[in-house]
């Protein structure tokens, strides 16, 4: 029983860093947005396993939340966000492929390095994971920073709400349910926000690549 | 059935294997592929016949060739047959089992890879040229993918040695389904892909000039070197399935020196590595030959799946 947890959660934990690293490597954004998807349900298989372990039931509803809004809504507005632009389905980002790749790399060493000494101090078989959500943050704020596009922009920006999400439950079983419930529903807020945003961007100028923005119009 | 004699007898199997099996190999994928695509296709034994056919033919030689020329199949067989014999795929006792570390095994393929790209510049024409350039092209952006990969294999069981490490999974079941071990196998397969020359990476049945790696390397030659040639590759690519399905799916492999055993190992390994070909025939099938300038992409994916290998390796350790 305990081994098929810990098994259970390696694997989900592993899916999470890995669907991360795959939304660097695609370019097609469809399938970025489908390895999204794949993370929130990853994520919310950890959250879900860590509570039926814990007998922690808020967990487990949590888990539940995580699905629903990170597996199914966000992606579902992304996509039909994604339609809007059917021109430019490969994005270009600042940082060429192989490039990123290699710069993640470096990041899920870094942070290998980094949070083993903080995990030593309370080890256990979740907190050993918390790694792997560190380096899915570093890759999220890698993905913020070097790529053009909109969408590929708010997929970072979820991506480091999936790593921060994966060391809260791993750390301390995850935050109150009320808090959680904010933060998943923020999250959905802040994807609709920008989506009513990119529809006027693309609306006045266009495109939705940022670069190509280069003054403030009324 | 006393310990040397059976290490004798499990190298001989395992390179037998390999000759005859990794042409029949080639003419499963060949008939996969054909069957997948709606035609009948060649019979399995097709590349067999194609040897006999090339090994009756008069030895010839490019004018401004040298010695490498000949030498270049030759080494490639040599490296090869080596690399199989000592590797534990049917058995975990072959013959110089305990050297059969996996970097041994690596270099005795690079060395083969080297040997066929100066047997390709040999001749002096610019294909020959383009083809091994673009060859080592690849080779130097699979090999370090390949070496992370091995070593997120090799921290599981604390040792690069591939008998250790098969015997050491055979014990413990549980590591197959690791992350750290999918993580590898994933990294692994694109590094196989690649170093076997199958599609996504380069078309082993292409004659276009723009495209060509493998086959622009091999133009020169014919006849009986054409056949080692033909069957050096064919070994190494029964050898790279096999070692992917030993290291990820070792049951079956032999342990003791019980006959029987030696038996059950050779169909197991017979099994496994045809359900690698398959996999990897339907793969080809499936997917389109990427640009040469993509392929730096294709492989650095694969360099960092090997690195999350290793440090999920680390960390769930």
């Amino acid at each position: 029983m305990n081994t098929t947890y810990v098994a259970v959660l390696e694997l989900a934990a592993g899916a999470v860093l890995v669907s991360a690293v795959m939304t660097l490597w695609r370019r097609n954004v469809r399938s970025i947005i489908s390895m999204l998807s794949l993370q929130g349900i990853a994520l919310a298989t950890a959250a879900i396993v860590l509570g039926w372990h814990e007998h922690d039931v808020a967990l487990f509803v949590t888990g539940g939340l995580v699905l629903v809004v990170k597996g199914l809504v966000v992606p579902g507005v992304l996509r039909r966000v994604a339609r809007l632009d059917p021109r430019s389905r490969e994005s270009r980002p600042l940082v060429n492929v192989p490039a990123s790749l290699v710069i993640a790399a470096l990041l899920i060493v870094l942070s290998y390095v980094v949070t083993s000494r903080i995990t030593s101090l309370a080890p256990s078989d979740a907190t050993r994971l918390v790694p792997i959500g560190v380096a899915t943050v570093l890759v999220g704020y890698f993905m913020l920073v070097t790529r053009r596009r909109a969408v590929s922009k708010i997929v970072g920006l979820i991506l480091v709400d999936n790593g921060i999400a994966l060391v809260t439950f791993l750390l301390t079983s995850g935050v109150p349910l009320i808090v959680e419930l904010g933060s998943s529903l923020d999250v959905l807020l802040v994807v609709v926000v920008l989506q009513f945003l990119m529809v006027s961007m693309v609306h006045h100028s266009d495109t939705e690549q940022l670069t190509e923005m280069k003054a403030l119009h009324d | 059935m006393t310990s040397p004699l059976y290490s004798v007898i499990v190298t001989l199997v395992q390179v037998v294997l390999a000759a005859t099996g990794g042409p029949l190999l080639i003419g499963l994928m060949a008939k996969v592929k054909a069957r997948a695509e709606g035609r009948v296709g060649a019979p399995i034994v097709q590349p067999l016949r194609d040897l006999r056919k090339l090994m009756r033919k008069e030895r010839l030689h490019a004018r401004h060739s040298s010695v490498m020329l000949p030498l270049a199949p030759m080494v490639i067989f040599a490296a090869t047959t080596v690399a199989v014999g000592i590797s534990p795929l049917v058995s975990t006792r072959p013959l110089l089992g305990s050297s059969a570390d996996i970097f041994v095994i690596v270099y005795l393929l690079l060395t083969g890879s080297v040997a066929a790209a100066l047997g390709g510049l040999d001749a002096g024409t610019a294909f020959g040229g383009m083809g091994s350039s673009r060859a080592m092209t690849i080779g130097a952006l699979a090999e370090p993918a390949l070496l992370v990969a091995v070593i997120a294999l090799s921290i599981q069981s604390s040792s690069s040695n591939l008998t250790t490490i098969v015997s050491a999974t055979l014990a413990h079941p549980d590591w197959v389904f690791g992350p750290s071990r999918l993580l590898a196998l994933g990294a692994l397969g694109i590094v196989v892909i690649a170093e076997t020359g199958r599609i996504p990476v380069d078309n082993p049945a292409t004659h276009l000039e723009l495209t060509m790696v493998h086959e622009a390397m091999i133009l020169e030659y014919a006849g009986p070197e054409l056949a080692l040639y033909h069957l050096g590759e064919a070994m190494r690519v029964s050898l790279l399935f096999s070692l992917v399905a030993t290291l990820f799916f070792p049951w079956g492999v032999a342990t003791g020196h019980s006959v029987l055993a030696l038996v059950v190992g050779v169909g197991a390994l017979v099994v496994k590595t045809a359900l690698v070909a398959l996999a990897v025939a339907l793969i080809e099938v499936r997917s389109a030959k990427l640009r040469l300038f993509r392929l730096p992409e294709l492989l650095a994916g694969g360099f960092v799946l090997s690195v999350l290998a290793v440090v999920t390796g680390l960390v769930t350790r």
